[in-house]
């Protein structure tokens, strides 16, 4: 009797081991598949989910767990989130979240547990200046869009524009982003309000500024409303420069005919002629009906593939959070952004592109490839990292 | 500062004051006569607004795209109206208030499971989708036009139906002092059903026609509530004619602060000072018309209730 309690004990020992032998590396990943980012939040899924099914559920050839779960877009209960998927189910990577108060948010406790934060969208800031962390690493500064956009009015000789954007912190910083790079006199400022749907005394104010073109950051419906409203005002005379969120397919399949020749700027395009970037939209638009990726999938894929050869480089051995990071900042796999490499605040230096939104001849409203804007362009921040 | 911008803007905030008087008639409606209040009517303008950007994509006519947005809409609502809204009238507000923000997140989830989170394309009908010449250097979107038409024509409309038919008279009678309409023979409950799906249809032509100018997308009923209450609030509750001159109020205040406050300010001011506070001023604007008809009139400008 004896006998066959220590054999069962043995077993059962020899089971525990074995188990933790095949452990797999967890991530945790935050989604937004309800709440004011959903629409966002439904690429990211499919960009990650598309990646994960190509590499088997593995990464780096080790068995791998995705933990996803919704959280609403909400910085409250991303927060739970994480503190959940660091206590109870002890976590090697995270990404996720779409917005950067939700990353603000749940940086600190992955931190503090030096659990890489490998951002799927969000480039705050703050953690590319005074708070920057060597576990945080972005996939593009949430202004450089703008820098971008800014160069691209220098480069068509607009001297004059109308800047237009939300009244609230993100507003400001990002037209600030804007004025950084552009060298042409700002004729006027114009804010509005959070949320706003009518903006047809903004367009009126426009049309009297007489600009020779408008710069406008009025992220997700704001954006939709007012590009509606400029063009059946009869402003389409008047160039429009947007951040590529404005004018990526979610917004196209929104807003239709009127974004037509809308110039955006994104440190992505569908069409970059990459070998890894042609296999990843022709993938995706083979397991998502057809539908062009957005920078957010695009995104979302490389976080995945970064990951891989991270856990490719260190063998495995994700305890080893020092290896890890070293992994994750040579960042050698290929992106489909094509090369970048990280700054001293990890995040990237990369090339930013410029595209114009065209209909083709099948009806399909989308963006094509003008040109480079910004090669292997850094943030404004960096000199704030003390890393 | 020429004629030209002021005449536009004014042509703006009537625009937005029509369209915001559409959906606060039925909303003020519904409060002032059932004394319920409906968060969910903001639910139905989206619905309103989804119905006809689908129809209209699936081929249907703009006109006819609109129509069946509003009869669709107006089915949902008798259906809603049976099912949870009748429960609630006998009920306090926040039950009404609670009950109709819990079918507000159904309505969403069931708007996402139907078409999906992304905002829908709502074309804009092609005979419509450029300005036109007003004045020889005020063109003017035709669409907008368009909009002020049926806004105006409606108010007509439902000014024409509550001061001068049997069915409008028991709708005010109701309005002013319900218990004394019940002792005098008028079926409230009937009266109730009427004006909630009424509202309902107002809502959805709001919704429709507002579709080819701003984002339809799950959400776009709650955004617009804000306004619509202010309105019915200025106008006082339950008063057709008082949404109707409260939302040309609103429309009028909310476009006038947010043309001419930042050129004002920048003239006496410095930029940086001028921009932030022009927005901040503009955006205030439309509580701060209503703190002021609150302080000299609480009941509104003009209250149904005697």
């Amino acid at each position: 009797m004896l006998k066959l309690k220590s054999a069962a004990l043995a077993l059962a020992l020899a089971a525990a081991v074995g188990a933790h032998a095949a452990d797999p590396i967890k991530v945790g990943v935050a989604l937004d598949i309800s709440g004011p980012f959903a629409t966002i939040g439904a690429e990211t899924r499919d960009g990650l989910n598309l990646a994960i099914e190509q590499l088997g559920g593995k990464l780096g050839g080790f068995d791998a767990e995705f933990l996803q779960t919704d959280f609403a877009g909400n910085p409250e209960q991303a927060t739970q989130l994480v503190r959940r998927y660091l206590q109870a189910e002890k976590i090697d990577f995270f990404t996720g979240p779409v917005a950067s108060n939700s990353a603000l948010a749940v940086g600190p406790a992955l931190f503090a547990a030096k659990v890489p934060f490998l951002s799927s969208n969000p480039g705050p800031s703050q953690f590319a200046g005074k708070q920057c962390n060597p576990y945080f690493f972005g996939v593009y500064q949430n202004d450089t869009y703008d820098e971008a956009a800014g160069r691209v009015a220098n480069d068509k000789g607009y001297r004059n524009m109308v800047l237009i954007a939300p009244n609230y912190p993100a507003g400001k910083d990002h037209l600030g982003g804007f004025k950084r790079l552009y060298e042409g006199a700002v004729k006027e400022e114009i804010y509005t309000k959070v949320g706003q749907i009518d903006y047809a005394a903004e367009i009126a104010r426009i049309r009297a500024a007489k600009p020779d073109a408008v710069y406008f950051f009025l992220p997700a419906a704001m954006g939709i409303n007012f590009i509606k409203q400029y063009v059946a005002g009869g402003l389409k005379d008047i160039p429009l420069i947007g951040p590529g969120f404005s004018a990526d397919q979610d917004t196209l399949a929104a807003v239709g005919e009127p974004a037509v020749g809308l110039f955006n700027t994104a440190h992505w395009a569908h069409d970059l002629d990459l070998p890894a970037n042609k296999a990843f939209v022709e993938a995706f638009r083979n397991k998502y009906d057809g539908r062009y990726p957005t920078v957010y999938a695009a995104q979302a894929y490389d976080v995945v593939m970064a990951m891989d050869a991270a856990v490719r480089e260190v063998e495995g051995r994700v305890d080893d959070r020092e290896a890890v990071l070293a992994a994750l900042r040579k960042a050698d796999f290929d992106s489909v952004r094509g090369e970048f490499r990280y700054g001293a605040n990890n995040y990237p230096v990369q090339n930013y592109y410029l595209r114009v939104v065209e209909k083709r001849a099948d009806g399909t409203i989308t963006n094509r490839l003008v040109g480079t804007v910004l090669e292997q362009h850094q943030d404004a921040y960096v000199g704030d990292c003390k890393m | 500062m020429d004629s030209i911008f002021v005449i536009e803007q004014l042509l703006n905030g009537l625009g937005y004051g029509l369209m915001l008087f559409l959906l606060a008639a039925g909303l003020s409606l519904v409060f002032g006569i059932m004394d319920t209040m409906n968060l969910a009517h903001g639910s139905l303008y989206m619905a309103g607004a989804y119905i006809a950007a689908r129809a209209h994509e699936a081929g249907a006519g703009f006109a006819t795209a609109v129509l069946a947005a509003v009869a669709a809409t107006v089915v949902i609502a008798f259906l809603l109206e049976q099912a949870i809204v009748r429960r609630l009238y006998a009920r306090d507000h926040l039950a009404q208030v609670i009950a109709t923000f819990g079918v507000i997140l159904i309505a969403d989830d069931v708007v996402k499971a139907i078409w999906g989170p992304s905002p829908v394309m709502a074309a804009m009908p092609a005979a419509l989708a450029g300005p036109v010449q007003l004045l020889p250097e005020l063109p003017y979107p035709a669409y907008r036009l368009l909009l002020i038409g049926v806004g105006l024509l409606v108010a007509l409309g439902l000014y024409l139906l509550v001061s001068h038919t049997r069915i409008g008279m028991l709708v005010r009678a109701g309005a002013s002092n319900r218990g004394m309409a019940e002792l005098m023979g008028v079926r409230v409950g009937r009266v109730f059903s009427f004006v909630f799906v009424l509202g309902a249809a107002l809502a959805a032509l709001a919704g429709a026609l507002m579709g080819p100018i701003s984002a339809v997308q799950i959400g776009m009923g709650e955004a617009i509530l804000i306004p619509a209450l202010v309105v019915i609030v200025i106008g006082g509750i339950g008063s057709v004619r008082g949404a109707f001159v409260a939302a040309l109020l609103v429309g009028m205040v909310d476009t006038a602060g947010r043309a001419f406050l930042p050129p004002a300010l920048r003239a006496v001011l410095p930029p940086a000072l001028a921009a932030e506070l022009g927005a901040a001023l503009a955006g205030i604007a439309m509580y701060l018309l209503m703190a002021a008809v609150l302080i000299l009139k609480p009941a509104g400008l003009f209250p149904a209730r005697g």
